[in-house]
């Protein structure tokens, strides 16, 4: 025990005798904190361990907050706080305390005050800011020790924003004339870089400074800076090369004082931070290598003490050497170091020998050739992390050759590894492995049977995948794919003849996947068993629900009636009423599969081989579509790019007239009605990847470049390139992309579980045609039955704003808008029209009721199916109700042109309130666009004026307008259709703002149809300031300060003050509340508060304060980006003025 | 990260945020791993993404998680420093120390390292900083029995 804490301890019992009364207060604290630590000790379960320590919180609570504790004591109590927290007791009601105590007490209290906080409190801790004024106060006292504890919790803890106020002190503290303050300062600018490394750009100088300090240990802090930097851009600091081989120089030759020394070692910790930056530098890097060389040689030669720390250095030297350009002396030695370690008895060299090993066998293998045997011991050493760095090793060597050796050794680990991520891990890399070099097809199988079995459910999901990839896709001879499939399954039934129970669920998915596709290249099995395998397989009571649907799915493809029939029924059966609605999806499949062994055939052909899906990338075969689909009046093909934005926006609107569309419909009724609704649901998986495909913008038509992709985030996706197809020729009409972007958006809502089909080639074209006619919209209707969660929510919509208004689904993707009650009513109205179909219709439209109802198991969905369905009897009431020519005002006027006051076409409600000047957006020789934004209330209106400047009607007019910072909802009455003759449509939407930028863009499309027939479509955007969406936000100071604590995202920033006689604050703040409309919530003296939201309700609260000249201000909001737009907005506006 | 104990905790110092429950997890994992390990075995593991280098002395185990790119033996050696530091600070330092003058240990800590990287490595340097901090502390305890008298 060390004599100053002995005196401490003499000294409190005359403290007490001596003066009783605060003294014994003291002591008893003291020896309190004793007691609890013996009493703890003491204790022998952890009941009472809890007892005792709720008991002691309750105590230390009660003084902590009794206002005549003093601060002597409050120290106490921190200690004994901090102990119970230790222990894992919550002591959080002494956070506040902690900072109080690190603000008044005297140095030692401080101390422990700061100690405290810095353990009980993290980087994002809202009290921290309190502490901030303390560190100020304490980074300018002249008490050594203060700054110096300041500096220690600022390097540890440090809120981001406020990092401002304290970098000038901070920056002044690196000129002390004390090193350690130097030192402390270094570090804590350290500590600023790695946070906010932007706010200390302007001091890298200062950090030169540091660097050359006479004082070693300041040098030593500033390495860390350095090394951190060069990390991240080495060229910048190659100049600085010499000055580092300079000081390792000397730091190796022992120039540095002795008190660096570490078990004489000469400063080992800065000499591997050195050694870690030169070899950052010499990457690459001839020239600069070949200054460090010597050095290094050096360092090797030094090192050759039997201790520790210069193996630590010689390890890092061996790195360095084998990072930087190569030169072969130096590999030699280094070679043989390596090799000594390997060698050592020591394990913990052995450990560090096979790190070195590792890395230095990707450059050159050679060198684990020279300890083959050495490795090999190590393979059977007792300790498992030994045994992992040599898997490690050798799975960087492994080739064709070793592969099976190599992933035996690994398999039998695996058996024998408990720790999860180690198991990940390896399973990932034996699958590597196994792909990458497997010998033969049956030890590649048997390899990968081991792998999932004993992978389990943990393993990554793409092993899996890439193996069912590999097997669909197979090798170069069919003779061998043949076989390895074959072997596949041969492996498989047994396996599920055995104990299935015992295999993980991903095991499961594969194999009944595998039997599904290729059972029926084994002649002697029967399908029936295959089908009772797998039925047994939905009997277990630890399957997942994910599992059961791929076995349905494999049996869908395995039944063949007869004498299966009764299986599959019975499956069916159970599992149509299932309230999984995937499972349910799965088993009605498979019900009408089975019964319609006709309809099965097409859809699942046996033996379909992925390869033969040749994609016609010319799409030829569809050019008659094509031409027939241009001659109904679809619009002609676009790139996805362009389609995209396009898809994105036609769901604002989608008061398409009809009866417009209704050609292309008829031509897909013929296709749509003679398929079962098992297929629609197939379709609508592959418009969902179409959909996800143009999401990706332009990627689909690199993808058709023969790559096959089959596995994808979706599950199977052989479907794809038929999609892909589909995708490429062209949406025939814009009504139908709100189907088919509505499916995409569901689809990605679904688990990805889609059916596991490879489709041949004529299958894949009818559902490519099926896709992109009128189908789509049907095909939203199984959706609506497959996916639980969007039902409802296109129900709640659909019902707020009435069927057929669109309305507004806003996706992560790029805020697609959907509106699928508009689909179902014109699948609907087109086929009541198309008198050809009417009876199946009706049968149609009981099936889906029936699908609809069963799926979601709710009795809303029929309602809703029939209310649409009556809806849809009456095509034309909807066509009233839905189509608005034109907008309001009298507009027919032929002799107005193109000066018309735009003004006047702006709805009645709006032309009382402020609007921004009317801008014109485009325009062509038919049309010409026009926006301005009307500022409401509480909401903010964009208005379109789309003015008709030729002689002749423009019709099938939809306006999409969309955003990827807004939502954009569509008001009541939106132009659709007809615009006459120098007339104007005027569209409304109501914009609100889900992402702050400075500037908000709103994009959108124009399509019409020239009366000679030909479509055409305009692009526009329109930018809207944020300030546009501000508004002010009323509340109390109380309520802002209760506010204030609960948002998380800040910003901070000095403006200028508007000084113009009077009180500048008071000025400043009404210039900003007139320019952007905020709300001051109070001014108390120097500071002020002021709120404001952003529209709907995104509430940004502000906190001014005067200081020297400028107006601190301090911006939070639970919105990320919203604060550093809003304090843009405020220097535009207080520049402007 | 670097954290002493031996079954029980005693001393633990986060050089990362996190959140309470992690703490508790990665504790609770750490001495599951470390305490299973044999005698005379390595003294480094894997565990998730990081390396713990722990060290015995005596009856406590001084733990230290470290990132991938971290040298092993310097972080042993790291430990070694510090109960060096310890080792010199307390005289002979025992468990005992630690536990009924954690704050000291922690203060020690804290000269020695600074958000997770080795801030002095000079025993003495770290030594002078503790005797003055302990001199003021000494002064302090004067000044405050003076009034008594």
């Amino acid at each position: 025990m060390s004599d100053v804490v002995e005196k401490t301890l003499t000294a409190l019992p005359s403290l007490l005798s001596l003066d009783s009364h605060p003294g014994s207060a003291k002591l008893s604290s003291t020896s309190k904190l004793g007691n609890l630590i013996r009493g703890i000790t003491e204790l022998t379960s952890k009941h009472e361990e809890e007892k005792l320590i709720q008991h002691e919180l309750l105590a230390i609570k009660e003084q902590v907050s009794s206002p005549n504790t003093t601060m002597r004591q409050m120290k106490e109590l921190m200690v004994r706080s901090i102990y119970c927290e230790m222990l894992g007791y919550e002591a959080s009601f002494s956070y506040i305390h902690a900072i109080k105590l690190a603000q008044q007490g005297t140095v030692l209290e401080k101390r422990v005050g700061y100690l405290a906080v810095s353990l009980f409190l993290n980087e994002s801790h809202e009290l921290l800011l309190l502490l901030v004024n303390t560190v100020l106060k304490d980074l300018q006292s002249t008490n050594l020790i203060e700054v110096c504890m300041a500096l220690t919790v600022v390097s540890q803890m440090f809120p981001k924003d406020m990092i401002p106020a304290i970098l000038p002190l901070v920056e002044e503290k690196l000129n002390h004339p004390k090193e350690i303050i130097r030192r402390k300062a270094v570090l804590a600018l350290y500590k600023f870089y790695l946070i906010a490394p932007n706010q200390v750009q302007h001091i890298h100088n200062k950090f030169r400074k540091a660097l050359c300090d006479k004082d070693p240990g300041v040098m030593t802090a500033s390495l860390h800076i350095y090394l951190q930097m060069i990390q991240e851009n080495p060229e910048a600091y190659k100049d600085l090369t010499p000055s580092f081989v300079t000081i390792l120089k000397q730091v190796v030759g022992g120039k540095l004082p002795m008190d660096f020394n570490y078990h004489t070692v000469p400063a080992p910790w800065l000499q591997i931070q050195l050694l870690r930056i030169l070899s950052l530098l010499g990457k690459n890097d001839q020239s600069t290598s070949e200054v460090m060389y010597e050095v290094l040689d050096e360092s090797l030669q030094r090192a050759e003490m039997n201790h520790n720390i210069t193996y630590a250095i010689l390890y890092e030297c061996v790195k360095c050497i084998y990072t930087i350009h190569p030169k072969s002396d130096l590999l030699e030695k280094a070679a043989k170091c390596i090799g000594n370690f390997v060698l050592s008895p020591k394990i913990n060299l052995k450990y560090l020998g096979l790190k070195a090993l590792t890395y230095v066998v990707q450059q050159d293998p050679k060198l684990a050739l020279q300890h083959q045997m050495t490795i090999i011991e190590c393979l059977d050493h007792p300790d498992l992390i030994i045994k992992r760095e040599t898997l490690e090793l050798l799975f960087r060597i492994t080739n064709g050759q070793n592969v099976t050796v190599i992933v035996e050794k690994m398999l039998e680990f695996l058996c024998i590894s408990e720790d999860d991520h180690t198991t990940i891990d390896l399973v990932g890399k034996v699958a590597e492995l196994a792909e990458k070099y497997a010998p033969d097809n049956e030890w590649f199988i048997e390899t990968m049977n081991t792998v999932f079995s004993l992978g389990g459910d943990m393993m990554q999901p793409d092993i899996p995948n890439s193996f069912l990839k590999l097997l669909s896709e197979g090798f170069d001879s069919v003779e061998e794919d043949r076989k390895l499939r074959l072997f596949a399954v041969n492996s498989y039934i047994p396996l599920l003849r055995g104990e299935p129970g015992k295999l993980p669920q991903r095991f499961l998915q594969v194999i009944s996947w595998v039997l599904g596709e290729y059972s029926h290249l084994r002649e002697d099995l029967e399908p029936a068993e295959v089908l009772s395998l797998l039925a047994k397989l939905l009997d277990m009571k630890n399957s997942s629900s994910e599992t059961k649907s791929w076995v349905l799915m494999a049996m869908t493809k395995l039944c063949k009636g007869g004498a299966d029939a009764s299986v599959t029924q019975e499956v069916s059966e159970t599992y149509s009423s299932s309230l999984d609605t995937v499972l349910r999806q799965r088993a009605h499949e498979l019900q009408y599969l089975s019964q319609d062994p006709e309809l099965r055939a097409r859809v699942l052909p046996r033996g379909a081989k992925p390869e033969t899906l040749e994609v016609d990338s010319s799409l030829s075969f569809l050019d008659r579509f094509v031409s027939e689909a241009l001659a109904a009046g679809a619009a002609p093909y676009k790139p996805p790019h362009q389609r995209q934005e396009e898809l994105d926006q036609s769901k604002a609107l989608s008061l398409e007239p009809y009866g417009l569309s209704l050609p292309i419909s008829m031509s897909s009724c013929s296709i749509t009605d003679r398929q079962s609704p098992t297929l629609l649901s197939m379709s609508s998986g592959l418009s969902g990847d179409s959909a996800d495909l143009s999401h990706k913008g332009g990627s689909s038509a690199l993808k058709l470049d023969g790559i096959k992709r089959v596995w994808g985030r979706e599950g199977y996706l052989a479907q794809r390139e038929p999609v892909e197809e589909a995708a490429q020729v062209e949406v025939p009409s814009p009504i139908q992309s709100p189907g088919r972007q509505g499916e995409g958006d569901s689809l990605h809502s679904q688990t990805p579980t889609q059916t596991p089909t490879p489709e041949p080639e004529q299958e894949k074209q009818q559902l490519a045609s099926s896709l992109f006619v009128g189908l789509a919209s049907q095909s939203s209707v199984s959706l609506m039955g497959k996916s639980e969660p969007m039902p409802q929510r296109f129900r709640r919509k659909a019902k707020g704003q009435g069927l057929g208004s669109s309305f507004i689904a806003n996706e992560q993707i790029s805020s697609s808008l959907i509106s699928p009650p508009s689909a179902v009513d014109n699948l609907l109205c087109n086929n009541l029209l198309d008198s050809n179909n009417a009876s199946e219709l009706a049968e149609q439209t009981s099936q889906l009721s029936q699908s609809l109802t069963t799926a979601n198991g709710t009795c809303h969905a029929e309602a809703e199916l029939t209310e649409s369905d009556t809806k849809g009897c009456n095509p034309a009431l909807r066509r009233d109700n839905c189509v608005v020519a034109a907008g309001p005002g009298p507009h027919n006027d032929p002799g107005r042109l193109t000066e018309v006051c735009l003004d006047s076409y702006l709805p009645a409600e709006l032309s009382g309130l402020s609007h921004s000047e009317i801008a014109p957006l485009c325009a062509n020789q038919s049309l010409n666009l026009s926006a301005c934004h009307v500022q409401k209330e509480d909401s903010l209106i964009l208005v379109v004026f789309i003015m008709n400047s030729s002689e002749s009607a423009i019709q099938q007019m939809l306006l999409q307008v969309d955003s990827e910072e807004l939502e954009v909802s569509c008001l009541c009455d939106s132009p659709a259709g007809e615009v006459t003759s120098h007339s104007v449509a005027v569209g409304q939407y109501s914009l609100t703002v889900t992402r702050p930028a400075v500037h908000v863009e709103v994009v959108g499309t124009v399509s019409y149809q020239l009366p000679a027939g030909t479509s055409q479509s305009l692009q526009f955007s329109y930018k809207v300031p944020l300030t546009s969406f501000i508004r002010p936000f009323v509340v109390s100071t109380e309520e802002y300060g209760t506010m204030w604590l609960s948002f998380s995202h800040d910003t901070k920033q000095n403006l200028t003050l508007i000084n113009d006689n009077q009180e500048p604050l008071t000025a400043t703040l009404n210039a900003l509340k007139k320019k952007l409309q905020l709300h001051v919530v109070e001014v108390i003296g120097m500071e002020g508060i002021v709120a404001c939201r952003l529209l709907q309700d995104l509430p940004c609260l502000m906190h001014c304060r005067v200081n020297a000249g400028w107006l601190a201000v301090w911006l939070r909001s639970p919105v990320p980006d919203l604060p550093d737009c809003l304090i843009y907005h405020c220097q535009r506006a207080l520049q402007s003025l | 990260l670097l954290f002493s104990r031996q079954g029980k905790l005693r001393l633990q110092k986060w050089f990362t945020p996190l959140t309470d429950r992690e703490k508790k997890k990665v504790i609770r994992d750490m001495m599951m791993l470390v305490l299973a390990r044999p005698p005379r075995s390595c003294n480094f593991l894997q565990w998730r993404d990081l390396k713990i280098v722990y060290k015995r002395y005596a009856s406590l185990y001084f733990c230290a998680g470290l990132e991938d790119k971290d040298n092993e033996l310097l972080a042993l050696e790291v430990l070694h420093r510090y109960v060096e530091l310890l080792d010199k600070y307390f005289g002979n330092v025992c468990e005992l120390d630690i536990i009924f003058n954690f704050e000291k240990a922690y203060f020690i800590l804290d000269e020695f390292l600074m958000g997770g990287e080795i801030l002095e490595t000079s025993k003495l340097a770290v030594g002078v900083s503790m005797e003055e901090a302990d001199t003021l502390q000494e002064t302090m305890e004067e000044y405050m029995s003076k009034p008594a008298y």
